[in-house]
């Protein structure tokens, strides 16, 4: 009878619950996704805090380091106009995701990107600005998502929710039959891979994200964002140990779930209990990714 | 008084479907259910017999309708469910009885005629139709004291009617944010207060009720009063958000006091006093540590309901295993009963419960927590308006009981 009250599974089941509610019978219910919408936020606070204090805790800062130079090595190799993009956006990754592994070093250079930093601090949590002295990402990129990611009055919205960062709902609006996601909060490296995919497939970031979730930031519609986390899947081997993993991501993308009828995701629904294991979560080493709630 | 000495009078299983809510007239002679089929059915009181002692005050079927059917609403390709959410009566005016009853969008009054001694059956007609008025699913409806208006609650807004127009109804509470991802909250139930037409109370998922003035606004979206009782941040789990969510809300007959249903606890609350209720009643404690496992198989959603007695004295509200549980305000007594066809054999009197922690020390006839059947749920009862009289519904099954000892209210 008893169950693991464990984050990352909680989140697992909730999506599938939310993902279920499209088909029940008499629509979908406004009261109790609103109360699984809860056990979300619930589940994705406790897992980034987890998640934070291990990172922290592990001095990460060398280690990232040496993987971003084994990237950077690795380009010579595959040097086309279509890795072109995606180097980038690895390296930004690479980048980003160390910048927000080492808060302390970061933190330094708060001085030095007063703006980015200011910002990224006062919407997300634990988020750093970029090292100068690493490469790439713009940061124009990286501000101009930020900055369109986090109304501030948003996270006013949560009361209970006392960390900086806030997540928003995903709602039909049934009188107007619009179906509304706003997302904000996402961590650093997040924010940088998807201005640099957003870039990529002509997205403006001031558009009201499809949701993201899980471990992937994808969004499921853009196939150009789906081939670029492939060829990234491709490189970080030690990263994500799932062939299907960047599929399963991309597919579990919430706004698929609430509205738009993608079929592909009716015909994976086994794949969603993939996506929050701790199998695939784990094996992130340096490339943590925190699950950005609808 | 507790344990009542219940014996069962009547069980049905209509070969049907889940009953959805259980009703009784003002006068107690009429009980209504309606079902997940659209169905209703209307049980009549035996009158007391002298020639028939045993079927003195037994409750019989008396008419049976269907009240609303499957709809596919085109322009938002929604089917809309042709369960019957609620049902109200309204008291009797001369040889007829109403009801109202409601599924998700559509509420409907309904004309049930007396019973004449040269009459077969009973035609039940429908009177009118109260449609296109609500966009989220209803939830409650309430007939007010002046019995010429009511109301009706979805998630998000109420609106008041008046039982003779149907092409209008006017919106007294709005909560709907000007952006959908600001939804903090739902309306969860409504009702009016049983004397004073001018006040009704809602509650939300936030675990709050508002009590309203009608009077003070046409608008009523500023409270009069607003209860809550302050989270305990110790309690704080996934799921406090899910476990404090109304799910029930009654005024006492006397009006002075509210009962609250959430997920583990019955609340008693005083008009006077917003900041706690007045008396909190645990249905099911050993839950709280099975509250994973519930949201896994969505126990954790179920809306349980809840009843006063005709004296304010006993509340009453349902639980897993076909169990319902009583609690007396006054000595503070509480019993778990069960209605099954197994456990209760007519006229036998009901014996009551235990449920024992999981390994702890166990009686004979008592029930571990991890024995209990969480498909068997006891969501609706309704208790006479001025007998010790009872209705059950388990599940597709109506159980009635009598306290023939005790029948008067203490």
């Amino acid at each position: 009878m008893e169950c693991a009250v464990d984050a990352q599974s909680l989140i697992s089941i909730s999506l599938m619950k939310i993902h279920n509610s499209r088909t029940q019978r008499g629509g979908i219910k406004l009261h109790k996704n609103l109360l699984v919408s809860y056990v979300l936020r619930n589940a994705r606070q406790v897992y980034i805090k987890e998640k934070y204090a291990e990172i922290y805790r592990m001095q990460q800062y060398e280690e990232v380091m040496t993987v971003c130079n084994e990237i950077q090595e690795l380009n010579p190799l595959e040097l086309d106009a279509e890795d072109a993009d995606d180097e980038e956006q690895a390296r930004a990754a690479c980048c980003g995701e160390e910048a927000s592994l080492c808060g302390t070093a970061c933190h330094r250079d708060a001085a030095q990107q007063p703006a980015a930093h200011g910002r990224a601090a006062s919407a997300l949590h634990g988020c750093s600005p970029l090292e100068d002295d690493h490469k790439e990402p713009e940061p124009s990129y990286y501000r101009s998502c930020c900055m369109e990611a986090s109304p501030v009055s948003h996270c006013d919205q949560f009361p209970a929710n006392s960390s900086a960062h806030c997540n928003k709902t995903t709602v039909l609006d049934l009188d107007t039959h619009v179906v509304t996601t706003v997302e904000n909060g996402y961590l650093h490296q997040d924010c940088c891979c998807d201005a640099l995919q957003c870039g990529q497939s002509a997205q403006s970031p001031a558009k009201k994200r499809k949701v993201e979730f899980g471990c992937c930031i994808s969004d499921a519609e853009e196939v150009s964002d789906f081939t670029a986390a492939r060829k990234r899947a491709k490189r970080e081997d030690c990263s994500y140990s799932s062939p299907d993993y960047t599929d399963t991501s991309n597919i579990s993308n919430l706004i698929s779930i609430f509205g738009s009828g993608f079929s592909g995701l009716l015909s994976r629904q086994a794949d969603l209990d993939q996506i929050c294991s701790k199998q695939v979560l784990a094996s992130l080493g340096a490339w943590t990714r925190a699950i950005v709630a609808f | 008084c507790l344990p009542p000495s219940l014996s069962l009078c009547l069980s049905l299983s209509p070969p049907a479907d889940i009953i959805s809510t259980v009703e009784f007239n003002h006068t107690g002679e009429l009980l209504a259910t309606g079902d997940k089929g659209g169905r209703v059915v209307i049980f009549q009181r035996e009158p007391e017999s002298k020639t028939e002692p045993f079927s003195q005050g037994e409750y019989n079927v008396y008419s049976t309708f269907q009240s609303h059917e499957p709809e596919f609403d085109y322009l938002k390709s929604l089917e809309i469910e042709e369960k019957i959410n609620k049902i109200r009566w309204l008291p009797q005016q001369n040889a007829a009885h109403f009801l109202l009853s409601t599924n998700d969008k559509t509420i409907k009054l309904w004309k049930v005629p007396v019973l004449k001694p040269m009459d077969l059956m009973v035609e039940v007609s429908p009177r009118r139709v109260f449609a296109n008025a609500h966009t989220y699913h209803v939830n409650s409806i309430s007939v007010n004291s002046d019995y010429e208006t009511y109301m009706s609650a979805d998630d998000l807004r109420i609106n008041l009617w008046h039982l003779d127009i149907t092409d209008r109804s006017f919106n007294i509470v709005d909560i709907k944010p000007a952006n959908m991802e600001d939804l903090t909250e739902v309306i969860t139930a409504a009702e009016f207060h049983p004397h004073h037409c001018n006040l009704f109370v809602y509650s939300s998922s936030k675990g709050t009720l508002r009590l309203c003035d009608m009077r003070e606004a046409a608008l009523c979206d500023k409270h009069s009063k607003l209860f809550e009782e302050p989270e305990d941040p110790s309690a704080r789990s996934f799921f406090s958000e899910i476990i404090s969510s109304v799910s029930d809300v009654k005024f006492s007959h006397s009006g002075r006091y509210l009962l609250t249903r959430d997920y583990l606890t019955a609340k008693v609350w005083d008009l006077n006093m917003e900041s706690k209720p007045l008396e909190t009643y645990q249905v099911h404690d050993y839950l709280r540590s099975k509250l994973c496992s519930l949201y896994e198989n969505d126990c954790i959603f179920d809306k349980f309901e809840c009843a006063w007695n005709g004296s304010d004295s006993v509340i009453m509200t349902g639980a897993y295993n076909n169990f319902f549980r009583m609690f007396d305000r006054n000595t503070k007594r509480d019993v778990t009963l069960e209605a099954s066809r197994e456990s209760s054999k007519p006229r036998a009197v009901l014996k009551p419960r235990r449920v024992c922690a999981a390994g702890g020390k166990r009686r004979k006839d008592d029930i571990s927590v991890d024995s209990l059947d969480f498909t068997k749920k006891i969501l609706h009862t309704a208790w006479h308006p001025s007998e010790n009289i009872i209705a059950i519904a388990a599940t597709n099954n109506l159980y009635i009981f009598q306290d023939k000892l005790n029948s008067e209210m203490h």
